[in-house]
């Protein structure tokens, strides 16, 4: 039993920092610009294809750093040329154009890399067991994983709390008109934002293509997890972002872990009520719900505290 | 530009008339070639598509060129619906399709509907892997025909062979959450607990199809609960990443599997090094020792790349052209009066014959295991380049694979 804790423990964070990856890039998007970027997940997809054509060619380590800036520069280029077009039209047109972007990033890739998973491995320098508990082993790889959102982490938190950029990006969350009298140019920290945010999901791909599967339908596996942790933390709020990936992570991989059914509780039913929908129902073990449970703390948290956990606007 | 058109509608009409003079016959391939499923889905498209080579290079079917229509189904019983839709539409009489019985159980009632609906536009279904035996028994349809040996029948042989070893004690089942899934699981317990009631199941694990893409929760749980044996019917990439999070957590467990051979499958089982405690059971091998299967085998590898993963697509699609030379025919109709009870010589040797009452086909089957070749002569093939290959360690004969079926066939 402290065998699976401790090695579901390690999943569910590692799990739980790759969302986070993912989610402090959108959250804070979302806080600046007022915009639910749909594309964000196809950010992420972006970067494991790139990372696995630039590892072919270059080789891992070159492509682990250059595959997150390509991303960068293509978000840059999507808020420059996409949403600043449309940002006159209003929100409901903002929204459209990174939906359909959403579905145009899919298409492309699977007209260049074709639809089935592509053969992107862990780096052969990595592809040893870490370390072994209660005789289970755990990959380095997975521990190189954890070390760079980590590492991410914690810059991110440093150049927000401690830098003049990062000021400016907090004073942007909270009140963008107001930097923008103060001369700040709004537009180009807008820009800027957008881009770090979608190489944030790029470099998230490249790290986690080699260990999930790089296939051109990997963002919509991941897409609608990222909304539930933002809005779970709370819209616009890192630390809620941070806190809500977690927890997820930790939610699905325990989840699994657990046998738990209705019946285990109560009993089984009386097998003379022969079988209905009840006894799915009754039958049903926690490991087989664990896929919808984030949902479902969506629908809970929207309904009993709708501004997230930590975040502070209604809207 | 009047004239322009004109002629054009013209040629169109003159090919049209020669193309109709000698008709190709087309096959609907309705499997997944996107998502999750994509990689085996690719596979057997290859394989379908050489084996048409290969009846065309021969004249065809009764003159007629076969021609394979692939059609993306992702996997999905409603998308199949629409694309079985389309392509009876385009004309398509013959249907294929074998990844997921749900896509299957649908398929079946489509064609079951289809045709009472529309007489003398019938199209029949030709299933090669999906294997829920419900298909061929409450559910069965006089227009389905299944290649594969269906999941009891297979169970019952695995477990037959379990029987026989005693160090199995712990056994944990792991399938995906659908139907076929659902009666592996079934079926596993029910028949271990006849054959072996002291083999104790301690994990019994349904996980989303086609979705997870990593296993190490799942892994972690099956070390956890102390299991020497995994019973499992996953395939496609559920196999292929269960075993990937299964070497990479060093999980020393023997397994005892329906599709460890599909695509990525013996990439996954040489790294957990695992030799020889991996198991399948199929209706071939590539080491055989059949001649010419194994010629067959080889100039298949030269062609498309991979494994001949689908002997029973191979008897499917010869038989098929035997039945239609029988009936002298290749309307559908005539053709499924001409697979009933028809015997066949199988692709590995051994005869098989379809079943009147169910429209199962039954074949000897295989129990083989994953290792190393010993001796290149006799067993050239290995998997994925892994230099590891199959070798049959049981063999089913057809009576014994006979299960008695439920099924009350309608008859048109």
């Amino acid at each position: 039993m402290a065998e699976l804790i401790v090695i579901s423990t390690l999943n569910g964070v590692l799990y739980g920092m790759l969302l986070f990856l993912l989610s402090s890039g959108l959250t804070v998007i979302f806080s600046m610009m007022g915009v639910l970027n749909f594309a964000h997940a196809s950010f992420y997809m972006l970067g494991a294809f790139f990372g696995y054509q630039l590892t072919r060619w270059i080789g891992f380590w070159p492509a682990l750093v250059l595959a997150p800036l390509l991303v960068g520069a293509v978000g840059m280029a999507v808020e420059r040329y996409g949403l600043r077009n449309t940002h006159k039209h209003g929100h409901v047109a903002e929204l459209l154009l990174t939906f359909g972007l959403a579905f145009a990033i899919e298409e492309i890739v699977s007209m260049i890399w074709g639809k089935s998973p592509v053969d992107y491995r862990v780096p052969a320098v990595l592809d040893f067991p870490a370390f072994t508990v209660f005789s289970t082993n755990y990959p380095a790889y997975k521990i190189f994983m954890l070390v760079v959102s980590v590492v991410i982490f914690i810059a991110l938190l440093v150049t927000l709390k401690r830098t003049r950029v990062g000021l400016i990006v907090q004073a942007a969350l909270t009140h963008p008109s107001m930097v923008g009298h103060l001369g700040h140019n709004v537009g180009r920290v807008f820009m800027l934002v957008f881009g770090v945010g979608s190489a944030l999901a790029g470099l998230a791909g490249v790290i986690a293509g080699p260990s999930l599967v790089t296939q051109s339908d990997m963002a919509a596996f991941l897409g609608p997890i990222l909304f539930v942790v933002i809005v779970f933390g709370g819209l616009g709020s890192l630390p809620g972002a941070f806190i809500a990936s977690l927890l997820i992570g930790l939610i699905q991989t325990f989840a699994v872990a657990l046998n738990g059914s209705l019946a285990s509780v109560f009993g089984p039913l009386d097998p003379s009520l022969g079988a209905s929908p009840l006894t799915d129902i009754w039958n049903v073990t926690i490991a087989q719900i664990a896929p919808i449970l984030p949902y479902l703390l969506l629908v809970l948290v929207l309904i009993f505290r709708p501004m997230g956990l930590l975040g502070t606007r209604e809207s | 530009m009047h004239k322009l058109i004109v002629a054009a509608a013209a040629a169109l009409t003159v090919l049209g008339g020669a193309a109709s003079a000698q008709e190709s016959i087309k096959i609907g391939y309705i499997d997944p070639l996107s998502g999750g499923g994509a990689s085996v889905g690719e596979g057997g498209l290859k394989t379908f598509q050489y084996l048409a080579d290969e009846l065309n290079a021969k004249g065809g079917i009764l003159g007629h060129k076969v021609e394979i229509v692939p059609l993306d189904n992702k996997t999905n019983p409603q998308e199949s619906l629409v694309q079985a839709q389309k392509a009876v539409d385009a004309g398509v009489r013959y249907i294929t399709q074998g990844n997921g019985s749900s896509v299957g159980a649908a398929l079946e009632d489509f064609v079951t509907k289809n045709n009472s609906r529309n007489p003398g536009k019938e199209v029949l279904y030709f299933n090669y892997a999906a294997v829920d035996p419900s298909m061929t028994n409450e559910k069965c349809s006089y227009w389905h025909f299944r290649w594969d040996a269906n999941s009891d029948i297979k169970m019952e042989a695995l477990t037959n062979y379990m029987k026989g070893q005693p160090t199995i004690k712990k056994v944990y089942l792991i399938n995906m959450d659908y139907s076929f899934g659902q009666s592996v699981r079934v079926a596993a317990r029910k028949m271990l607990g006849e054959k072996r009631p002291d083999i104790q199941v301690v994990g019994d694990e349904l996980h989303p199809m086609l979705k997870v893409t990593d296993f190490s929760p799942y892994i972690a749980k099956i070390k956890a609960s102390g299991a020497d044996t995994v019973v499992t019917g996953n395939w496609g990439q559920d196999f292929a990443l269960l075993l990937k999070a299964a070497a990479d957590a060093g999980l020393k467990v023997n397994w005892y599997t329906y599709y460890a051979g599909g695509a990525g499958g013996p990439t996954a089982i040489k790294q957990t090094g695992l030799e020889n405690q991996v198991f399948q059971i199929s209706e071939g091998v590539p080491n055989s020792g059949n001649k010419a299967a194994m010629d067959f085998e080889k100039d298949f590898r030269a062609k498309t790349g991979i494994s001949v993963w689908y002997p029973r697509a191979v008897n499917e699609m010869r038989m098929f052209k035997a039945a239609a030379e029988k009936a002298n025919s290749i309307d559908p109709v005539k053709v499924a009066a001409a697979l009933e009870g028809m015997k066949f010589e199988v692709f590995d040797g051994g005869e098989g014959f379809i079943r009147k009452d169910d429209h199962q086909f039954f074949q000897p089957i295989y129990i083989s295991s994953f290792g190393s070749l010993a001796d290149k002569a006799k067993e050239p093939f290995d998997e994925e380049n892994t230099g590891w290959g199959w070798h049959i360690v049981s063999k089913i004969d057809t009576e014994q694979t006979m299960l008695p079926t439920t099924c009350n066939m309608k008859r048109p």
